[in-house]
């Protein structure tokens, strides 16, 4: 491909999704985009791209963006934040809105649904904790297609075995032929949202606690920070946000700083410093 | 190093899990079946288990209740690893005692995720 398209290509991403796309990822242009260029008519990605240039193709642009997207997605993907979750950061919330019985969660960049689902069943193990509590978990993700996906809640075979201990799989799935279906009390304790992240999350509201894990990975610095200060506009001042294990606050935003090195766990400044401080 | 007991009367299938074990820095053991599991345990007592339901002389699930029933037969993890896929075998694993269930086929990525969920990794 020459290097016309492929800037016309990483341009589209950047702008569209925040993607930053280097040249020695080309291969994943080719191997996504070319699916994309034949179910459109187009023989090869660099005739779309010319396609494109000439008439602006909305919802073929909407495709590109969404087909470029890493999808991957485990249930308690990484075991360990959710540990701190269940251990440390839910006890603190309970103790600190026991006035209003209200706790939000936000899962941003949700993919298909593994991440919020995993954190539904944590609740409903810990339901005894949580009587006349209003628990809310909003999951969003930029892509439609795979939100749809995730409200659907069918995993094949191979994605419950994927971190879902067996005892999970059995009490919240119903086996349908090689797909097992998420019981409908765990789907409804999810709310899915289309949201993309370079947008302005006000609109979703204030979070007690925001996971928004492996994302920043594919960003370029520049929207790192955009995001990360968004982020930091509608996390309470008293929340917390997980990031994945190769990323970090640190840099990038004056809003939101490690809890403590290595944990993943991001809060503000000015709010408890530590995680040891359980009521 | 930690040890697992491989127990399928499929020899490809003990080859296949065994490369796959000594990846993740086990040393393993094989049994044919559940009689030959069971006289290995009571010689031996491995840290893990990896099981198949069907095979000959003694299934999976005769073995593991044998097993629970022996002196520190309590003491290994048991991951059955079978095509038994429907909930009905792994209800009845679970209460058998079993810790984890992979339902075939499995790949070297299922097997790590299910050890490392049962505190084996």
């Amino acid at each position: 491909m020459g290097s016309e398209y492929f800037d016309y290509i990483r341009d589209l991403l950047k702008d569209r999704s925040g993607l930053a796309v280097s040249l020695d990822k080309t291969y994943l242009i080719d191997t996504r985009l070319l699916p994309v260029a034949r179910k459109h008519g187009y023989d090869t990605i660099v005739d779309m791209v010319k396609a494109l240039k000439i008439r602006h193709n909305e919802a073929l642009v909407v495709e590109i963006a969404e087909a470029m997207n890493t999808h991957e997605s485990l249930f308690f993907r990484d075991v360990e934040p959710f540990e701190l979750f269940k251990n440390i950061i839910l006890p603190q919330v309970l103790q600190r809105r026991k006035d209003t019985r209200r706790m939000r969660i936000w899962c941003a960049a949700c993919s298909s649904g593994q991440e919020p689902y995993s954190l539904a069943m944590l609740l409903h193990e810990e339901a005894h904790r949580l009587s006349g509590w209003n628990m809310e978990i909003v999951a969003t993700d930029i892509s439609h297609s795979v939100l749809a996906r995730a409200k659907e809640g069918l995993f094949s075979q191979f994605e419950v075995q994927r971190g879902l201990p067996v005892q999970m799989l059995v009490k919240h799935f119903a086996q349908e032929g090689d797909y097992w279906r998420i019981s409908d009390k765990i789907r409804k304790a999810v709310t899915f949202k289309a949201f993309n992240l370079l947008t302005d999350p006000r609109g979703l509201g204030r979070f007690d606690v925001v996971f928004c894990r492996n994302v920043l990975i594919y960003f370029d610095l520049e929207t790192k920070r955009k995001v990360l200060d968004a982020l930091g506009g509608v996390i309470a001042p008293d929340g917390v946000l997980f990031l994945g294990s190769s990323e970090s606050t640190i840099g990038l935003t004056e809003q939101l700083w490690p809890v403590e090195a290595g944990l993943g766990v991001y809060k503000h400044t000015g709010s408890p410093p530590s995680l040891a401080e359980l009521p | 190093m930690k040890s697992c007991l491989i127990v399928d009367d499929s020899k490809v299938i003990r080859m296949v899990a065994k490369k796959i074990l000594h990846d993740l820095a086990f040393e393993t053991v094989e049994a044919a079946d559940g009689q030959q599991a069971l006289d290995a345990c009571k010689a031996n007592m491995p840290d893990a288990v990896l099981l198949d339901w069907n095979m000959p002389v003694m299934s999976g699930i005769e073995y593991l209740r044998e097993l629970r029933a022996l002196p520190n037969g309590n003491l290994p993890v048991v991951v059955f690893c079978t095509t038994e896929n429907d909930i009905e075998h792994i209800q009845e694993a679970i209460e058998a005692g079993a810790n984890e269930y992979i339902m075939k086929p499995f790949d070297s990525e299922i097997i790590q995720a299910k050890f490392t969920q049962v505190g084996l990794l």
